[in-house]
């Protein structure tokens, strides 16, 4: 390969999918992915992962927009990307009829520069299970058998549309462990995933995906950072909110309050916890299940996701200009 | 990139062997596929017996051999695939296929394969039995047999792949597939030589899909065809062809509905 080592894999520019219905799933999205990279997609269901990805494996048209894989068009020029690619669909689908050692070889065939069926299948951890039928696979199997058929062609380019989706927590570890040797090994990994610890253990960068439209997008730190710490605590019976000292001046940044629970948002950790406890020492109380936490993956997707759910309830939250 | 790339021939080979296998393992596909068109033109052997042939040139033999064929087509193939492509899309399958180096045509294609062939092994076979078992010589014109035999074949598989789009599951394969069936053993000279019926509905008759293909088996083995009657057959079947083909692309379903 004469390709530069920083060369775009994967471009994505303005992307849009509109489904026969009108239901636009993909609003205008940007990202690339450079060679050798693991890049997941996360979102929760819905967010239009899969609608992104089929678009990046040219099983369908974009509405809008620009995809390149490898510097050409999936779909239109198929012929150039689809040797070099191993795709997993979410859903991927094998005759229930055929051995799993019949769907490998069936697909060995129609894979350019096909690796050796009993080697890709253990690797995979399917040696033992050759000669029995796809229908009487487990789940966590017949997702393996996919991941096996991807890797089967050694590609330069593979998309998981949720590898571990339905995998037991070993079986999880297995992949897991995999698609780090495969990146060591140079593989470009499009992934996506709804787990965040899978997000953040695996990826070099990745993107939140919420309706259609990319919310935040890093690496995993990066996207942390972007994202406010936590207090939270019991306001003491005959407390109120408007008891604390002014929530600007403790440097918070939003707050939900459920029942006597306090949440407080802020990108001062230290300010505000320091604030609120000296605020707390002079008033002579105890904040019981006091918490405070910096941003993790996870607080950056729920905010993401509370921001949604905020627009359609908008009294329960409320959000200062920071 | 390591290796060679896959060609389309390699490519299909692989998915027909596959979907050879698993036209095995399916019993009720064995049956269709294999008997119904070896039994069926038995069962219409009595009614032919004793229709009045005087006039029309035809014997017995000469009434069931196409028909035999015309079976082998509707049965072993085009019933077959209607099953098959619909049962592929329900399972996904189809879907997946679609992620690799296989381009959609060398999908239908590769699948049909070995139904196709069962179709013409089949053919072959009914053509010896029935020269056998019914005295029927041997084909005039045999080159029209032959031409008639492909482009039915083609035929059936391209309309199997139309009718599977407006199938929605393996099940309903079932039903789909009974219009086509009935009007062609009807209306395509399998049960009743279309000279015996109305001119009108014999004209009629004349343009449904497979009726070109089957005149020109028969016009094989009477030889009676001239050069204007076998161009127009030609040139119908090969209309029906570009038709289905364009409908394939147009309506094929890759996926199951949601």
């Amino acid at each position: 390969m004469d390709n530069d080592e920083h060369e775009h894999v994967i471009e994505v520019a303005g992307l849009r999918r509109v489904y026969g219905g009108g239901f636009e799933a993909v609003r205008g999205i940007t990202f690339h992915v450079d060679r050798g990279e693991v890049f997941a997609l996360l979102g929760t269901n819905g967010a239009g992962k899969t609608s992104t990805v089929e678009l990046l494996e040219g099983l369908a048209a974009p509405a809008g927009g620009r995809v390149r894989v490898l510097g050409h068009d999936p779909r239109t020029e198929r012929a150039a990307v689809r040797p070099r690619t191993g795709v997993m669909l979410q859903e991927g689908g094998f005759p229930s009829e055929l051995t799993v050692a019949e769907t490998a070889r069936m697909w060995a065939g129609c894979v350019s520069g096909a690796r050796p069926v009993g080697e890709v299948l253990a690797q995979v951890g399917l040696g033992r299970r050759t000669d029995v039928r796809v229908k009487q696979l487990s789940g966590g199997e017949r997702r393996r058998l996919d991941l096996a058929l991807a890797l089967l062609g050694d590609p330069e380019v593979l998309f998981l549309d949720e590898p571990t989706t339905g995998l037991d927590a070993e079986g999880r570890r297995e992949t897991w462990e995999l698609v780090r040797s495969l990146r060591e090994s140079g593989t470009t990994v499009l992934l996506t995933t709804h787990y965040l610890e899978e997000a953040e253990g695996l990826a070099d960068r990745l993107a939140i995906l919420h309706e259609g439209r990319i919310a935040a997008a890093g690496t995993p730190a990066e996207v942390t950072a972007a994202q406010p710490a936590r207090i939270t605590f019991e306001l003491p019976d005959g407390y109120f909110l408007g008891d604390l000292p002014p929530l600007a001046a403790l440097g918070v940044c939003g707050h939900e309050t459920d029942g006597r629970v306090v949440r407080l948002r802020t990108r001062r950790l230290q300010h505000t916890a320091t604030e609120l406890l000296l605020w707390a020492r002079r008033a002579g109380l105890e904040l019981r299940g006091l918490d405070a936490r910096a941003a993790s993956l996870e607080e950056a997707f729920l905010t993401i996701a509370r921001e949604a759910s905020a627009a359609q309830e908008p009294t329960r939250t409320q959000e200062y200009a920071a | 990139m390591s290796g060679t790339l896959t060609t389309p021939a390699g490519r299909m080979t692989a998915l027909a062997r596959a979907e050879l296998t698993l036209l095995g393992r399916s019993r009720s596909t064995v049956v269709t596929a294999l008997f119904v068109p070896l039994v069926l033109p038995f069962t219409v052997r009595s009614a032919v017996e004793q229709m009045d042939l005087k006039g029309t040139g035809l014997t017995v033999g000469l009434i069931l051999l196409p028909a035999a064929i015309g079976f082998s087509l509707l049965f072993a193939v085009y019933s077959t695939l209607v099953g098959a492509f619909a049962a592929r899309r329900e399972q996904l399958v189809l879907k997946r296929l679609r992620t690799g180096e296989l381009r959609d045509a060398e999908i239908l294609a590769g699948a049909a394969l070995p139904a196709a062939l069962t179709g013409l092994a089949q053919s072959l076979l009914l053509a010896a039995g029935c020269t056998a078992l019914l005295h029927v010589p041997a084909p005039r014109a045999p080159q029209l047999a032959v031409l008639g035999l492909l482009l039915g074949l083609a035929l059936s598989v391209v309309l199997a792949a139309v009718t599977a789009g407006f199938t929605r599951t393996a099940e309903s394969a079932q039903v789909t597939s009974i219009p086509l069936v009935l009007v062609t053993m009807m209306g395509s000279g399998l049960a009743v030589p279309l000279q015996m019926l109305p001119d009108r509905l014999a004209a009629a008759c004349a343009l449904l899909p497979l009726t070109p293909a089957m005149t020109l088996v028969r016009d094989g083995w009477t030889g009676g065809a001239d050069a204007g009657e076998v161009l127009r057959a030609v040139a119908l079947a090969l209309a029906w062809l570009v038709l289905g083909v364009f409908a394939v692309r147009r309506w094929f379903r890759w996926e199951p509905r949601r």
